[in-house]
Formats: structure tokens, sequence, C-alpha cells
């Protein structure tokens, strides 16, 4: 078991928990996840790591409610335990051989960018940040970011808040200003990531993307979170968990990816409903 | 000596009608009766020569627990079986004993073989339901050894390391324990009510698992030695599923049969309301024709497809699953397309409306017929495509059930340890040892996927080498 030792909604759906897994904690490095499961019987579900505190023996998560493991999972409080919690899981991003780098984070995915910003600002990295929500109220770590960053930009979809439009805008005018990286890389959702490289290409710059696929065991034994690469013309096909997460943008089929990523959604649309009326039965 | 029987033959295993058991997951062979057990055990001619044992991969005394059974001493029996074995209930259940104990009976030449593995189960499984004396753990001689993998390889050298007296850690990267027995082999089959008692009984014996560990991530083998462990046996099992490499296979309702069986058995899909969600229904291939395709085709079947086929290029005869299994699933009425090969698996393209939730899910998949050419020098006829055979059939879920490759993930994080082209572990075969002294290595990381009762072995085998290395080590 593996308790929760502090809680902090970062927005209305967005929830950070700090969780005691000193194992983990021992090895965690940034772009690598774990897998948990709130319960007995409950689903794995792998979440990618926003934090470590070797000391504390602590590892953060941030995750969105978005089906029905995220809101139990949502549902539990400092000092609750996690049934289990496996990892650290796939492989670190590299972050050898960068003087110069672009962080293009979006949504939740924020989440995920902002250790291996955090990381290589501690480097010494020139680090600019872009990070991109839908409105005000959805934005998160920008305090985290600003801390890490030579320069932070702030999109919303709806320019409630920062600059208005998505965060390829940005990046873009940078690129045909003459500003120059020596790799972009990119969390946060896969149509966005996949228009990220699409920005990055023409200017030849390396773009790495982070990639979170339906799997189950994350040790490379069920094969669920395979994606395809085109190299060459050459299809191939590579497993997240234990090859990434982190891979090429310009090699990922993210159309394929896309398909894949939306397999469940009949099912995760009921078992939502389910277990929010469950929890209503409860309640009266 | 108890008198041979010749006049009666082989008595069946009772089993629970197909009609019954096609859509739950209960056990569908229910074992031996005492009478029917006494029977069977009156077949067993007593050969001085003894040749099933040495059909049997860890060399069981097979005349002598039967002998015991004739004499109506079963707990006798089982205590034969348990000197060699640290799972007789679980092998009793799947092992191949057609091609190996059963495939020497002198009793197979005129008639039927004795069926051991059936006298086997029996044995076990009336130990197992017993009172239980409590087991207690044995002295510790204060020398730690860690043990990869809690599968059929992890469980057999921890119980025999724990019982010479060492303290033993188990490392399992899933959150349950048991390996393949627990998330590949399905309930039907092998109720996991059998493998949790095992392990308990290891866990009563003084022996710790630790869950949520993965050895090449959360801790490496080297850190292990830092720790305190003074040897290390790898049996981390298979790993990576292979794929055909033809087109259609990231189409959604494509599994490999690890990710399909593993949804069902560990995250246990098959329930009514469970948070791990599988596909149900409608039409399933299944590509392959070893035991695991046969499980994930009759996994398939109970959750409710109306139609599923095996999908094999060879014929029934070249089939690599066991006889029974095979029968099972023909009698549940799994269709087989055998001299059949997949070329290309169909997707769902809705041109006119990109939301169509259809889109981007097999529809069908194309095929070609096969014929057989000359054995190869393994004695296997090689398949060969028939020109112009190419059909389509229509499906909803294709599951890949064509191998594994061995996992990357300890091979990558230990230095100075050997495998071989394909992956596997490069040991010495008598005791298990690899490249790195105090690292031993047995079951399907070294072999590739084969079958319980070797990795079982190898576990028994590498903890008596393991002993023996400890012990001079001082």
């Amino acid at each position: 078991m593996y308790k929760i030792v502090k809680r902090r909604e970062l927005n209305p759906t967005v929830v950070m928990i700090e969780v005691e897994a000193p194992l983990v904690a021992r090895s965690a490095e940034p772009g690598q996840f774990i897998i948990l499961r709130t319960d007995e019987d409950g689903e794995r579900i792998p979440l990618t790591v926003a934090d470590f505190d070797r000391e504390r023996g602590t590892v953060s998560v941030i995750f969105q409610i978005v089906g029905a493991t995220t809101y139990k999972l949502s549902l539990k409080g400092e000092g609750d335990y996690l049934r289990d919690f496996a990892g650290p899981l796939g492989m670190p991003t590299k972050t050898e051989g960068i003087n110069k780098v672009c962080i293009v984070g979006g949504g939740v995915g924020c989440a995920i960018a902002l250790p291996i910003a955090k990381k290589l600002h501690g480097m010494g990295v020139k680090v600019t940040s872009i990070i991109g929500f839908r409105s005000k109220d959805l934005v998160i770590l920008e305090d985290e970011f600003e801390a890490v960053s030579d320069e932070l930009v702030v999109m919303t979809d709806d320019g409630s808040y920062g600059r208005e439009g998505n965060v390829c805008v940005p990046l873009k005018e940078k690129l045909e200003g003459g500003e120059t990286f020596d790799k972009v890389i990119t969390i946060g959702p896969l149509v966005m990531m996949k228009f990220v490289t699409l920005t990055t290409k023409p200017f030849g710059i390396p773009c790495v993307v982070s990639m979170n696929p339906i799997m189950i065991d994350g040790t490379g034994m069920c094969g669920g979170c395979r994606l395809s690469l085109v190299k060459d013309g050459e299809r191939v096909t590579k497993f997240a968990c234990v090859d990434g997460p982190d891979f090429n943008g310009y090699e990922v089929d993210f159309d394929e990816a896309m398909l894949r990523s939306s397999m469940y959604k009949n099912f995760e649309r009921h078992a939502y409903d389910a277990a929010c009326n469950l929890l209503k039965k409860e309640e009266v | 000596m108890a008198k041979v029987n010749m006049n009666i033959g082989r008595q069946p295993m009772p089993v629970r009608s197909p009609e019954e058991r096609r859509r739950d997951f209960l056990e569908v062979a229910l074992g031996y009766t005492e009478e029917l057990a006494l029977n069977e055990a009156s077949r067993c001619l007593d050969c001085k020569t003894m040749p099933c044992v040495s059909g049997c991969p860890v060399n069981i005394a097979i005349p002598e627990f039967i002998s015991k059974i004739k004499d109506g001493d079963f707990e006798g029996a089982y205590k034969v079986i348990n000197r060699s074995s640290s799972l007789p209930a679980v092998c009793g259940r799947v092992c191949p004993q057609e091609n190996q104990c059963e495939a020497k009976c002198v009793r197979g030449i005129k008639s039927e073989p004795v069926a051991i593995g059936r006298l086997e189960r029996f044995v076990a499984d009336l130990h197992n339901a017993r009172e239980r004396e409590k087991t207690e753990p044995v002295s510790n001689n204060g020398k730690q050894v860690a043990i990869i993998g809690s599968g059929p390889a992890g469980l057999a050298a921890a119980g025999d390391l724990a019982s010479f007296g060492y303290g033993v850690t188990v490392f399992e990267a899933l959150h349950t324990e048991g390996g393949v027995l627990s998330y590949g082999i399905p309930e039907f089959r092998l109720p996991k009510s059998i493998v949790k008692k095992e392990v308990d009984n290891l866990k009563a014996a003084g022996v710790k698992f630790l869950t949520n560990t993965i050895i090449g991530k959360t801790l490496t083998v080297d850190e292990l030695f830092d720790m305190g462990y003074e040897a290390v046996f790898i049996g981390s099992g298979a790993g990576l599923p292979n794929f055909m490499g033809i087109s259609g296979e990231g189409l959604n309702g494509v599994y490999s049969a690890n990710e399909f069986l593993t949804r069902s058995n560990l995250m246990k899909a098959y329930l009514d309301s469970p948070d791990t969600p599988i596909m149900k229904g409608g039409k399933v291939a299944v590509v392959g024709g070893g035991n695991v395709a046969m499980d994930a085709a009759r996994v398939a079947a109970r959750l409710g497809a109306e139609k599923v086929y095996i999908v094999y290029r060879r014929s029934m005869q070249e089939l690599p699953a066991r006889r029974e299994e095979v029968e099972h699933a023909l009698e549940e009425g799994i269709e087989f397309m055998l001299l059949t090969a997949p070329v290309e698996i169909l997707g769902y393209n809705n041109p006119d409306d990109k939301r169509d939730a259809k889109n981007g899910f097999v529809s069908g998949m194309r095929c070609v017929k096969m014929e057989l050419g000359e054995p190869d020098e393994k004695g296997r006829r090689s398949p060969k495509v028939i020109e112009g055979s190419e059909f389509e059939i229509e499906l909803d879920c294709v599951i890949m059930a064509i191998g594994t490759s061995p996992n990357p993930l300890i091979k990558s994080t230990t230095e100075g340890l050997e495998v071989n082209r394909r992956g596997g572990i490069i040991v010495n075969e008598a005791t298990g040892a690899t490249s790195r002294e105090g690292v031993f290595a047995g079951g399907d990381a070294v072999t590739g996927a084969a079958t319980v009762i070797s990795a079982m072995g190898a576990g028994k085998l590498a903890a008596a080498a393991i002993d023996k290395y400890l012990k001079e080590k001082d």
C-alpha cells in the first residue's frame, strides 16, 4: 500500500498527488512513468512522473479526471492509500547535448513537461516554455514553469488568459523570426503534438514527443501500447512502455495513435457514468 | 505388489458439458473421483525400467507414486511427487503429458497410456483440500537469495531455497504473484485459487514477496547484490509479444494474446463490471496454434463471441497445442481454419464521416490458403502459399498468438549478462549459472516460450546450484 501524503487541486479537473514510494523515488527520472491501481480489482493506469523527492521518498503525479479510474483516484485524500504504485517505467527523457530547448506543453501534458524543463534548467540549458490551455480556469503550473524557464509563453484557446491561440502560433513566430533550438520537446494531446511536429519540421529542428497510449503492465509484456514509426518509408512497431515514451516526432504515425487511443471510448463513458451513479447512491 | 488390471481402458476425465461450460469461466475438467483414480492406478505395470520417469522434465518417481495410490496412501503419493515437483496441482492440470511421461508409457503401445497427469492432479487436489499442518519456516541460515519473477520457475526456486534454509525474497513486477499462471492461463483451466494456495504456502514457509517491483527498472541486479543478496535467480519469463508485421496490426481490435489474456485473467475483465475493458462478442480470429492460442480462443468464446476461429498455417497434425485443449476447443464450437495464413488485417473506414465510431476498428482479414511442402531437417513440413487462393473473412477482433521474444529490461541493465541471438539468457544447462557470478537463470527467460514444468524444473535445478555455489563460496 502506498500513502498519499499530499493532494492539491490544480484546476477543477486536474489533481496532483504526492505518494510515498521510496523505491520508485530512488531512481525516477523526468520522462518516466508509473503504473498505479487505486484499489483491489482496479484498473492499472499509467501516469507520468511529475516530480520526485529522493530524500522524502515520494513521487508526485498529476492526473486529469477523464474516466472511472481517475474519478475514483480523485476521491482519495491525504492519508489515504493506493493499492499499487509501480515504477519507474519507460526510458528517461534524453537531456544530453542540449544548450537551448523549447518545451511545448498542452493541458495536463504540462505536468509531464515541467520536470523536464526543471531538469534542463538545472543543467544550465536555456529553456523556452510554451504552455497552452483551453481557457483561464484550466491553466496549471504557471508559477512552476516561470521558475524554470528563461522565457515563458502562456496561451489560451479563447484568449481568456495570456495570449489567444494554440501553442503552434508563438512557436512558428519564433522559428520564422530566426530563433533556433537544439531540440523541441512537446507533451500534450496527440493532435497538438502532431501539429507541433508539422510546425517544426520545415526548420529541421529535432522534435521529441512523449506518447501516452493505453497499456496494462508497462514492462513490455502486453503489447497494448504499440505504435507505428515510419522510418525511411518502412513501418516499424514499437512499444511505448519499453522503447519510449519519448519518440522522434517526425516518425510517429499520429493518425493511428489517435484512433488507438479511442479504442475503449464507449466503455469508458459507461464506466465513468456507472462510477458516478454508484457514488451518488452511496451519498443518499 | 498390487495386481495390474489389463482389462479396463484409460479412465475418462469427468468434464462439464460443452453447453454448460462454454459461457462461463469455471473449471472445465472436474478431476478424478477416488474410484476412477484407483481404477486408473491399477492399469500401471510398475515397469522396472520406468520409461515414464525419463519423459518427465523433473523426473518424478511416477511408478512409486502410482503404487502409493494403489495402496490407498494418497498423501504418501503426494509426498513422492512433491520430492521432485513444487507445483503438482498446477502441473497435473497444464503439463503436456501426452508428449512427456505418458508418451513413454508401455501401456500406450498396445492400448492407451496410464493417465499420469490426471492421477497427479487427483493426489494434489486431495492434499490441498486437507487441513494443513502449519508450515513452519525452516531456520534461516542468514544468507539471502533474490528471485526475479514469481512464475513457475521463480516459485520452484523459492520453495527449494527456503527449505534449504535461505532467506528468500521474490520480486514481482505485476501487482499479483504467479506470473503466467496468473496473467496467462485462464481460470477455467487453472483456477487462481490454486495458484494463490501455492504462493501462500511459500509465504508460510518464510518466503517474502515484493510485488510492484520491476528488476531492471525499480532496482537493478547489481543493486540486489549491494542490498546484501548473495545470489540472484532470474525467472522473468518470455516478454515481448510477437506480431506478424502485416498491414493492419495497429487497428483497434487487434490484440496480442498476452494482452487479451492479461485483461481477462489478471485484470478480471471477464467479470460483470470490471474496471478494465476488453472487447466482448462479435467475430474473433486467433492467429496461431499453440496452447496460448487455444486459451485465447476459448476466453473469447466465453466472453460472448458469436464466432471464434483459430487461424493456423499448418494442418491439424502439426498443431502444437495439447490434444486435450484442441478437443475442448472443438467441443466448445471453436472453428479451425487450418492451412490458412493472414496477409492483411482490414479496417473500417468511413470516408464520409470522420467521426464514425467504427473508424479504425477491425472489419476483417485477408488470408491465403497454404499447402505443406517437404519435411525440413527437423521433420516439420513447411507451409507454402497456394497461388490465387486469397479470400476474406469478416471479423471484429484479431488476437495474435504467435509467440514472444525475451524482455530486454534485465539484460539491458545488467552488465556482463550474456544473451543469445534471440535475446535468451545464456546458461550452463546443468546449473542454470549465467555469465555473471552469482546470477542464475531459468524458464522462458532462457529458453523462450516453453512449458510450466520445464520452467519449474529449471527453477529447482538452479536452487540446487545456488545452494552449492553459496556453500562453496564460504
